[in-house]
């Protein structure tokens, strides 16, 4: 299937991940996409795989569609949930990780409510670590998945378009992975949200950081609203949830001083109202829902390619 | 070496002793327990039957003082104990050891002072010698001042509410003043509650970048700077413990220039590690205050080198290795240090930065001066604690090389170079 070897064990981040083997994976999942198509989605590629869902924190979105992406594949999925696991019952991430791979799966899907979680689990086995979010570190699977949204529409060269990202940054695994994968392709980034949500070291990042959103938005090509968690509120970290809406959510009227043909992207789940108009959501602009798909064509593509790369091993 | 009768004595000949105004070489006799000649090599041998130990090459050094430790008994006798932590201590080149209050029960009353003395004169008899820092407040809590006579009279040497922070400025102010009256310095672990809540590293593009939640330098200078203020409004001394940043420095520098009784001391794990060791979130570098940016080093190594700072510590901090095996933010904070902090802070005596003399004052003088407890000038009478080390002596750190129960260092692996030959205290050999 390839030309370029795929190095990596573990897909811990896309900062690891080279110009070839982001542009790789893509491919493959435009190859996926197209079987996701077809009224049978099921190739046998992955019989006989195993793969672990290892879900410490409450997770539907994302765990359904690795669940999907694995089921397509044809390969064994099982899931570790949080309620009812040991881990409620007291039990260390390590001997959790330490079960599993007495299990022997071929790959763990991890997430975490701790950043470096994902890393604290790919030292520790032999078996490939995919993380689906860790704390507030990384998201490489979402920040994937985006990139194949917009190339979609953009087509493969993508320098020179300009992304926004708006909303809590600070916290967001989601920003922090989309800002090292856009650098990698080129594309410029914005950033943008309340002051009390910029992570320390912001000006540092390649990005642009914006005070004002009709500024950051003027002639973006796609917009990406982050969700914002309620008990940033309640942290001290914002005046109030309405306050929010009406200087952070973005609008029709800010979507107009977009370039022609913007987009709108968000991990999900949405809080509408909050961080984006319903109306924008619902919009002919909107491709949150192109998001899903592709989730799943792109987790297909990660779990081939390292099942693969696996088995030259 | 001669055959030897006498055991009360100990002969150390050519020995280089930095402390003294001319280094030597040296010939020392111990007997009883005190300096009984110190000498030129060659202006005296050794009495008849006292074994003549050879030392040429090598360092004394009088046994170093430890003002920061936590030796975890009573309560967490799984990371360390008295017993062990003592004999860490004393393979560290340490004779003087105090122990912080926080362990369970909290040392707060005489009964726990009373019990940690005990255990240290049961296992190490001939020390190192444990001094036990009495809690400020009950439980630590920073609401109600602890019995600072009772706990005086026991044994505790200081005061303070380590690991834990004295929100109330009132609080922390009576505490000042009632130790003061039982002759004791307050030492303050300086962070600012509301700052420093729920952050596991130090806040800097590192903690930006890798998405963990961080504490900003402003936590602990925050309370540097009422420490001074209430020190020179009370005309009281007070001792700031583990001093990690730049602005705390300029502001114990300015109250320095003031006259104000501030005393600070530092970690050599501030001084040689900053904030990018935990670019994979390695547990074993999380410590509290965090470790710092680059730029926070250097200003650390500069306080050391013009004399605003005024004592090294290690903050030997054990934890077992379940406890610190789990991700960056479920991970207590602290390292160990007994051990490595000679090899570690000499490096900057070999990098020039500071003379050997400065060196021995900052980690025995100078402690010995501010908390009151006696000194070794290698004058006649003086006690005979010392030790040999040689700076030249290359090891690794390892479970084997470690006294210490626990093995939390972020140097595990790391080959060090300077290390403890043989450790006399009162002329008894400990090491």
């Amino acid at each position: 299937m390839s030309e370029a070897h795929w190095r990596h064990k573990d897909l811990l981040d896309v900062e690891a991940l080279s110009f070839s083997e982001i542009t790789r994976l893509l491919d493959t999942a435009a190859r996926f996409m197209e079987i996701n198509a077809r009224p049978v989605k099921k190739v046998p590629t992955l019989r006989g795989r195993s793969i672990v869902l290892f879900f410490a924190e409450p997770s539907t979105r994302t765990k359904t569609s690795f669940d999907v992406a694995g089921k397509r594949l044809s390969a064994d999925t099982f899931s570790l949930g949080v309620s009812g696991s040991s881990i409620t019952k007291g039990e260390s991430l390590k001997d959790t990780a330490l079960t599993l791979q007495a299990m022997a799966p071929d790959i763990i899907v991890i997430r975490h409510s701790s950043s470096g979680a994902a890393h604290f689990l790919a030292e520790r086995l032999d078996c490939s670590v995919v993380n689906a979010g860790d704390g507030r570190h990384a998201h490489p699977t979402q920040a994937l998945l985006d990139a194949f949204t917009l190339r979609e529409l953009w087509g493969p060269d993508m320098a020179g378009k300009t992304l926004l990202i708006a909303g809590d940054i600070a916290h967001s695994r989601v920003a922090r992975s989309n800002v090292l994968l856009w650098a990698k392709l080129g594309v410029s980034v914005r950033i943008f949200g309340p002051r009390t949500l910029l992570p320390p070291g912001v000006a540092a990042w390649p990005a642009e950081v914006y005070d004002n959103l009709d500024e950051a938005v003027s002639g973006v090509d796609a917009i990406m609203g982050l969700r914002l968690q309620l008990e940033r509120q309640q942290a001290g970290l914002l005046p109030d949830l309405a306050e929010y809406a009406r200087r952070f959510c973005i609008g029709r009227r800010h979507l107009n001083r977009a370039a022609a043909g913007a987009v709108v992207l968000h991990p999900g789940p949405i809080n509408r109202g909050m961080e984006i108009a319903s109306e924008i959501a619902d919009s002919a602009q909107s491709r949150i829902l192109d998001q899903v798909a592709a989730g799943v064509a792109v987790r297909m593509a990660l779990l081939f390619t390292l099942a693969m790369r696996n088995e030259v091993q | 070496m001669q055959s030897a009768d006498r055991h009360d004595a100990v002969f150390l000949e050519q020995v280089l002793i930095p402390s003294l105004h001319a280094p030597g070489p040296y010939n020392v006799l111990a007997c009883e327990g005190k300096i009984a000649a110190c000498a030129p090599a060659g202006e005296f041998e050794a009495p008849a039957g006292v074994a003549s130990i050879p030392g040429k090459g090598l360092r004394l050094f009088p046994s170093f003082v430890d003002a920061h430790a936590h030796l975890r008994e009573p309560g967490f006798e799984y990371k360390e104990d008295i017993e062990s932590g003592l004999r860490a201590a004393a393979y560290g080149g340490f004779g003087a050891v105090f122990a912080m209050p926080n362990t369970s029960p909290v040392n707060d009353q005489a009964a726990v002072t009373a019990f940690m003395l005990d255990r240290a004169r049961l296992r190490h008899p001939f020390g190192p010698r444990l001094y036990p820092v009495g809690a400020l407040t009950v439980g630590l809590e920073g609401r109600e001042l602890a019995r600072m006579g009772e706990l005086s009279e026991a044994g505790c040497a200081a005061f303070s509410n380590d690991g834990r922070w004295v929100t109330s400025t009132e609080i922390f102010r009576r505490g000042m003043e009632y130790a003061a009256q039982w002759g004791r310095l307050v030492i303050d672990h300086c962070e600012d509650e509301f700052l420093a809540k729920d952050t596991h590293m130090n806040e800097g593009a590192v903690s930006g970048r890798i998405g963990v939640a961080g504490q900003p330098t402003v936590a602990e200078a925050l309370h540097v700077a009422r420490d001074v203020l209430l020190s020179e409004y009370l005309d009281l001394p007070v001792h700031l413990a583990h001093i990690s940043c730049r602005q705390s420095l300029e502001l114990i520098s300015f109250a320095k220039e003031r006259g104000v009784k501030v005393t600070a001391e530092t970690c050599p794990h501030y001084l040689c590690l900053d904030d990018t060791r935990l670019e994979n979130y390695d547990t074993a570098a999380k410590v509290n205050p965090p470790l710092r940016g680059a730029r926070d080093v250097q200003a650390l190594r500069r306080a050391v080198q013009d004399g605003i700072m005024d004592i090294f510590v290690t903050d030997h901090a054990p934890h077992a290795a379940h406890e610190k095996e789990v991700p960056l933010d479920q991970a207590p904070s602290g390292c160990i240090g007994l051990e490595t902090a000679l090899p570690l802070t000499y490096g900057l005596v070999r990098e020039g930065l500071l003379a050997e003399k400065a060196f021995i004052r900052m980690w025995h003088d100078a402690p010995a001066a501010i908390f009151s407890i006696p000194v070794n000038n290698f004058a006649v009478g003086d006690p005979a604690d010392f030790f040999l080390f040689d700076p030249d002596s290359e090891w690794e750190v390892t479970r084997e090389t470690i006294h210490s129960k626990s093995l939390n260092t972020p140097f595990l692996g790391a080959r060090l170079k300077g290390r403890v030959l043989a450790h006399w205290l009162g002329g008894h050999r400990i090491v």
